[in-house]
């Protein structure tokens, strides 16, 4: 069983064992120093097993700054495709942007990620769809560590019988509370961008309960 | 790398100088290599002395103000555009000042190995470096120069507070030039100022100012019967006009005025009446840049026709009550003036969501406010408790007229949030469904509450009952409130329910008369002003003064001096208590503005014994008014 389990490893490319690898080291606890990676894709419909992603966009955040010139935008090529959700995202089928193959933006993705954390709203939503691409080339899931925007938001409302929470808030109510400007809403860089200032700014909501630390953040969602 | 968030950062600083003048393709370049950076309020960016960070910073979002040495008072304020910290990178030297967020706040940090090669190869990017750094130093008082760099400047003398600084400031006029030419009538003259209301009209001829009009020049000329209606401009207007450039003070014009005794200059492009005339200045503005005077604040307030000029007066209301603290002007008037400016800035919000409206409102409808600013004891903004009532439709269209007024109140909300007021955290806004209702909605709403009234319904109808009308029709108000009176009468067990409410709020003191702080949370170690002094007072206020179906007195200092008069017997107490709530309210206040917050949590190993004292001796009278309020409705037979 241990054989066979090895030599599985072995047919999997170089990247994605470096990925791997990657896990290895010990997870960084200080808030400030760890590495999160805030995602979006857009894709062609919201069934797991049919649809395919068309955009994958994600910006790393270190130290509440947020870098321009290590983000990622990653147009893919795609059999599939819905002319109805292309109203949504605006990417036609063969629209403008260069395009790579799956496979290439998954590798892609898989050295951008490294052992970060991922950020992103209704994460299960893109955590699933890039599971998919993964398997479909023949690779493990992710093995990253997830953090739901729609969930932590949830943690800063208040307790409170007159007030009922809702089950799910959308990235434009977030948005809309938060007072971040929904340009670019509906491009996976741009969703990206909305949830990575969410995210700070439901962090630094959270605070209250004395310094805030990565574990913290992954018992709440 | 170039992709969708550096557009939109190239975006945003395309139109704030000296990126302005950089070309779309650099200025992508330059974007690509931008770091977002987020700062919680009252996070600091850089202190001073600090070295040089490699970059330097561009305000996105939010608001920076930058310090010197230990004073206290900000030597300038940065928002949105606005560059600072970029000297210090040029001249390669420490940090001279330091940079907190003023608000919670997004920078664009921008290297500065990046930028520098923009800075010597294009000529105009030099310039506005080298002008900027120059006139700061001609000028190290200048607070508000957008789109200069804030910098650091050494040999700082003393800081001079704000109204002193204002002297040196240019005046900001107004742009929007109302003109006419040498052959209109002083009937469309007359028609055209009272509709762009201004008070006086520009008489030009090829751009150049050549005459002026002003509301005097009619009365005195039209009016008095001296000239017929359809009297030509030219005929009655003053000349020559009054000109200078851009670059007058605050000082410069007002001393302008008074030595021709006029009320208007206008401002010409070189200074000159022979050069286009580009904006006038009125006494007003003026008068709004020294924006001590509430009087002209409300007039500016009414006249702001976008919401970011309400949140600039929101600032000179800010100034204004610090002034009149160091002053120690009572604190009744204090509270009475500040309340109505706030007022009109909602009002005036309120107004300006309507015109935003595609349509008029359907039907008759009133904007309450609830709590604190219902009761008009809100001095400093805090959070938004609103709600929203309208005339009865019949059934088929309620939803259609609910959506309507949901959708005005979603663009209020928004408004009140841009001039800082933050959302209610717990919903209670005009936006919610649920506090967006018909006037029948409401009524039955409120008889469940009075009905049944278990905590949560308590709790609802503490925050709801002291409604006060900001805008509307005042009849839906009135029918409301007497809806209130007779179901309480109804249900006196909801006198009950809501006196016990208002004993529970947490003791001020210990068993050693010692103050009781916080255990945990993110305000441990300080005192809870509001729920553990403010609050009981103001909700023993509200069941005392809905048992006396008083109406239409909202403030609690207020409250209890109607109560003295109701009841004389209890004259003393009462009048004690409508002391604590205005020394407690100006406590809260004056710790407030010291660190920008809402004063509600009080550093007790701050305060000086005086304030100790002062402190503590309101707490003897809410202890006496809780116990009035116990024995009056029996609250000792429920659980308390």
């Amino acid at each position: 069983m241990i054989d066979l389990f090895r030599k599985k490893v072995n047919n999997y490319p170089d990247y994605w064992l470096e990925y791997e690898n990657s896990f290895k080291k010990k997870p960084i606890e200080d808030l400030n120093l760890a590495r999160f990676v805030v995602l979006d894709t857009e894709t062609t419909g919201f069934d797991y097993l049919n649809d395919r992603i068309l955009c994958i966009g994600a910006l790393s955040l270190v130290d509440k700054n947020i870098a321009l010139n290590q983000s990622l935008e990653l147009f893919l090529k795609q059999e599939h495709y819905n002319a109805e959700s292309a109203k949504i995202h605006g990417i036609l089928k063969d629209g403008g942007a260069s395009r790579i193959s799956e496979s290439a933006a998954m590798e892609e993705l898989l050295r951008f990620l490294n052992n970060s954390i991922i950020v992103a709203h209704h994460a299960i939503f893109d955590i699933t769809m890039i599971n998919r691409a993964l398997e479909r080339n023949g690779l493990p899931r992710l093995k990253n560590k997830v953090l739901d925007t729609s969930n932590l938001y949830k943690k800063t409302l208040l307790n409170s019988n007159v007030f009922k929470k809702k089950e799910h808030y959308s990235l434009d109510e977030l948005a809309e509370k938060y007072d971040i400007s929904k340009k670019d809403r509906h491009t996976a860089l741009g969703d990206a961008y909305i949830t990575a200032i969410a995210f700070l700014k439901i962090r630094s909501r959270l605070k209250g309960k004395g310094q805030l630390r990565v574990k913290d953040l992954l018992k709440m969602g | 790398m170039k992709n969708t968030i550096s557009h939109r950062v190239a975006d945003f600083l395309k139109n704030f100088p000296p990126f302005n003048v950089l070309g779309p393709t650099d200025l992508e370049t330059l974007a690509e290599e931008i770091t977002i950076v987020y700062k919680e309020k009252d996070s600091v960016i850089f202190a001073e002395n600090d070295e040089p960070h490699p970059y330097f910073y561009v305000v996105n979002k939010g608001a920076v103000a930058l310090k010197k040495g230990s004073d206290r008072s900000n030597l300038d304020m940065c928002d949105e555009g606005d560059i600072f910290g970029l000297r210090p990178l040029m001249a390669q030297e420490n940090y001279k000042m330091s940079a907190k967020a003023h608000e919670e706040s997004i920078l664009y940090a921008i290297p500065i190995n990046i930028f520098k090669p923009y800075a010597q190869k294009n000529i105009a990017v030099g310039n506005f470096l080298i002008e900027s750094f120059a006139s700061n130093t001609r000028n190290p008082y200048s607070k508000s120069h957008r789109g200069k760099l804030y910098d650091e400047v050494s040999d700082m003398n003393p800081v001079a507070p704000d109204t002193h600084v204002l002297d040196l400031q240019s005046v900001k006029y107004s742009k929007k030039l109302v003109t006419c030419s040498a052959t209109t009538s002083a009937k469309t003259i007359a028609k055209r100022m009272t509709e762009k209301k201004v008070g006086a009209m520009l008489v030009v001829k090829d751009k150049m100012p050549i005459g002026i009009i002003t509301d005097k020049d009619l009365r005195n000329n039209i009016v008095t019967g001296k000239y017929p209606i359809t009297t030509k401009a030219q005929e009655i207007m003053v000349s020559p006009v009054i000109t200078y450039n851009k670059h007058l003070t605050i000082t410069q014009a007002q001393m302008a005025m008074m030595k021709s005794n006029i009320s208007h200059l206008c401002i010409t492009k070189d200074g000159t009446p022979n050069s286009k005339a580009i904006g006038i200045l009125s006494k007003h503005d003026v008068m709004v840049a020294l924006g001590n005077n509430p009087a002209v604040l409300i007039k500016a307030i009414n006249r702001a026709k976008k919401i970011k000029s309400i949140k600039q007066i929101r600032k000179s209301i800010t100034h204004l009550l610090q002034d009149y603290l160091d002053q120690n002007i009572p604190i009744k008037l204090t509270t009475k003036i500040i309340s109505e400016l706030n007022d009109a800035c909602v009002k005036q919000i309120i107004k300006l969501s309507l015109e935003e409206m595609p349509t008029m409102p359907p039907v008759k409808f009133a904007w309450l406010a609830l709590g604190s600013q219902g009761r008009s004891e809100q001095l400093l903004q805090t959070d938004q408790d609103n709600a929203m009532v309208f005339e009865n439709v019949p059934e088929d269209k309620l939803i259609e007229t609910t959506d309507y007024f949901l959708k005005l109140s979603k663009l209020i909300n928004k408004g009140l949030f841009d001039i800082g007021y933050d959302y209610c955290p717990a919903e209670m806004m005009a936006s919610n469904p649920n506090w967006c209702l018909s006037l029948d909605e409401w009524k039955k709403t409120i008889s469940h509450w009075i009905i049944n009234p278990g905590t949560d319904e308590v709790l609802l109808s503490s925050i709801f009952f002291d409604y006060n009308i900001t805008y509307g029709d005042v009849n839906l108000v009135n029918e409301l409130s007497e809806h209130i009176f007779e179901t309480t009468k109804k249900y006196p067990i909801f006198y009950l329910h809501l006196a016990s409410g208002a004993l529970q709020n947490p003791s001020p003191t210990g068993f050693f008369r010692q103050l009781l702080v916080e255990e945990d949370g993110e305000h441990k170690d300080s005192f809870d002003l509001k729920r553990r002094a403010l609050m009981p007072l103001t909700d023993a206020a509200r069941v005392l003064i809905l048992s006396h179906s008083v109406k239409s007195i909202n403030s609690t200092a207020e409250r209890f001096e109607k109560l003295a008069e109701l009841e004389p017997n209890n004259e003393e107490i009462f009048m004690a208590c409508s002391y604590a709530t205005r020394a407690l309210l100006k406590f809260r206040t004056k710790h407030g503005l010291l660190h920008n917050d809402s004063g509600r949590y009080i550093a007790i190993d701050k305060l000086t014994k005086e304030e100790k004292i002062k402190l503590k001796r309101t707490f003897k009278t809410i202890k006496e008014i809780q116990e009035l309020v116990s024995i009056r409705f029996k609250v000792s037979n429920l659980l308390r």
